[in-house]
């Protein structure tokens, strides 16, 4: 982290855009906002070879999907000139309208102002301008498989997230639709091919299905690009490529607690360490905690053996859900990670999950919570 | 043709603050292009990229509901742009 730089964590909520900035070193942090009061914010994301820039997924209750840009640290923001949008529909042609913006991830370092945006229902878009002006990613939008990959959406619609960039070639990108899939490209988005083999689709009548999958979250780790995790509807996996069979990592879950859940997040040094936040997936779903203690589990060793990090946190009664955007990690040598809950509050482990502490409470419903330096 | 366009709050930030504008148009497609020249940005928030008018926006000319962007807007004609929403 450049000298200077404080750690800020912005929060996409359901209600406006606030954020928290680390004073004392991480021994304090200061809220700041609404900004945008009264507008849905998905996904806030700051440009790592620009850390000036950040770029906003929002829309209202009332408006349709937009995204805003800042070039001064989210002190002030300016909306894209060209939102993401699909193609005008071609006569007998279902017309499809992005009605949310999901998932923002910043282009390769060597493509400067080059971003992706995922949407619902599941679409592509790249920008080259720094996110001012957006184009639908044909390869993979107007993909004749396309409709058959994301064909089983839920009535909220499909949505498309995860958009991952190697960070040694910029023409290889994965993404995850959900319900969908995992999906790779190696020429830059021309073509895509799924991805989800050894993943569990029990929801579905063939459960050895090539696509149709459900991954909540899927992360590469920047050191070994050739990582890859996924917290899925159906368990946690890992998969080092050029493999293409997931290998299920959650199974060294306790039984009692399972292996589902919204996110999962990488030690930025440690290919080897990851942090979830298990929920209940049992009856009906609920989502929440389980049996109303929440807890975060870690593995230090890819995934087989997971530790329970739950000191600080509610001991019970304490229904928490947090959602794949709202767990983060920063960049120290010891990690700080985060997660904001669908109950508006914030909890923060300045020490890698071995203790947790609430940073703020009464926010509204927490979609996002990304780190900035 | 000139007519006066009433805008919904939440979209009040596009028009720096005003509530009513003039427009021109003999279509609510012509009055929306209208707007979109003096309010850039703020026709994308009402009618999605297949010219469809989103699910929480109601448009009126005069006291009638368009459903399309084809409807006929007369010199004179107020058109109206509401917000409809419902939950919390």
């Amino acid at each position: 982290m450049l000298p200077g730089m404080a750690d800020t964590l912005w929060i996409g909520t359901r209600k406006g855009l606030f954020s928290l900035r680390a004073l004392g070193g991480r021994r304090g942090w200061k809220l700041a906002g609404p900004q945008f009061l009264g507008h849905i914010i998905h996904h806030v994301v700051q440009d790592p070879r620009e850390p000036r820039t950040l770029l906003l997924a929002a829309r209202t209750g009332h408006l349709g999907p937009t995204v805003m840009r800042s070039t001064d640290r989210g002190r002030s923001w300016r909306e894209a000139a060209a939102p993401p949008a699909f193609r005008r529909a071609a006569e007998g042609e279902k017309a499809r309208a992005v009605e949310r913006v999901f998932w923002l991830t910043p282009g390769h370092r060597s493509e400067s102002g080059s971003w992706y945006a995922g949407s619902s229902p599941a679409g592509l878009f790249r920008s080259a301008d720094g996110g001012e002006h957006w184009e639908p990613v044909a390869g993979f939008n107007d993909h004749p498989m396309r409709p058959q990959w994301a064909a089983h959406a839920t009535p909220d619609g499909e949505f498309l997230h995860s958009i991952l960039v190697d960070p040694r070639d910029p023409r290889h990108l994965y993404l995850a639709i959900s319900i969908g899939g995992v999906f790779e490209s190696t020429d830059g988005g021309t073509s895509w091919s799924p991805l989800n083999e050894g993943c569990a689709a029990d929801f579905m009548p063939d459960p050895e299905v090539p696509f149709g999958h459900d991954p909540h979250c899927v992360v590469q780790h920047p050191l070994m690009p050739d990582r890859l995790y996924q917290q899925n509807h159906c368990g946690i996996y890992r998969l080092d490529r050029p493999g293409r069979r997931w290998q299920r990592i959650g199974k060294a879950m306790p039984k009692k607690v399972g292996d589902v859940g919204f996110p999962i997040v990488l030690h930025p040094l440690n290919p080897d360490r990851a942090w979830v936040l298990p929920m209940d997936g049992r009856t009906v779903w609920p989502r929440t905690s389980i049996d109303g203690r929440p807890a975060v589990y870690a593995t230090a060793d890819a995934g087989a053996s997971w530790r329970r990090l739950d000191r600080g946190l509610p001991r019970s009664r304490a229904w928490f859900t947090v959602l794949r955007q709202a767990m983060c990690i920063d960049a120290h040598p010891r990690p700080g990670v985060y997660f904001g809950t669908t109950a508006g509050e914030v909890w923060a482990s300045s020490n890698g999950g071995e203790r947790w502490r609430c940073l703020v409470r009464h926010l509204p419903e927490i979609y996002s919570v990304t780190h900035a330096a | 043709m000139a007519c006066t366009v009433r805008i919904a709050s939440p979209l009040r930030s596009y028009t720096a603050g005003a509530a009513t504008l003039t427009a021109r148009g003999s279509t609510l497609a012509e009055v929306l292009g209208s707007l979109e020249q003096c309010c850039p940005g703020i026709r994308f928030r009402m009618i999605d990229e297949q010219d469809r008018i989103r699910p929480h926006m109601r448009l009126f000319v005069n006291s009638s509901e368009a459903h399309e962007l084809s409807a006929k807007v007369a010199d004179g004609d107020t058109v109206h742009v509401i917000c409809a929403l419902s939950g919390g």
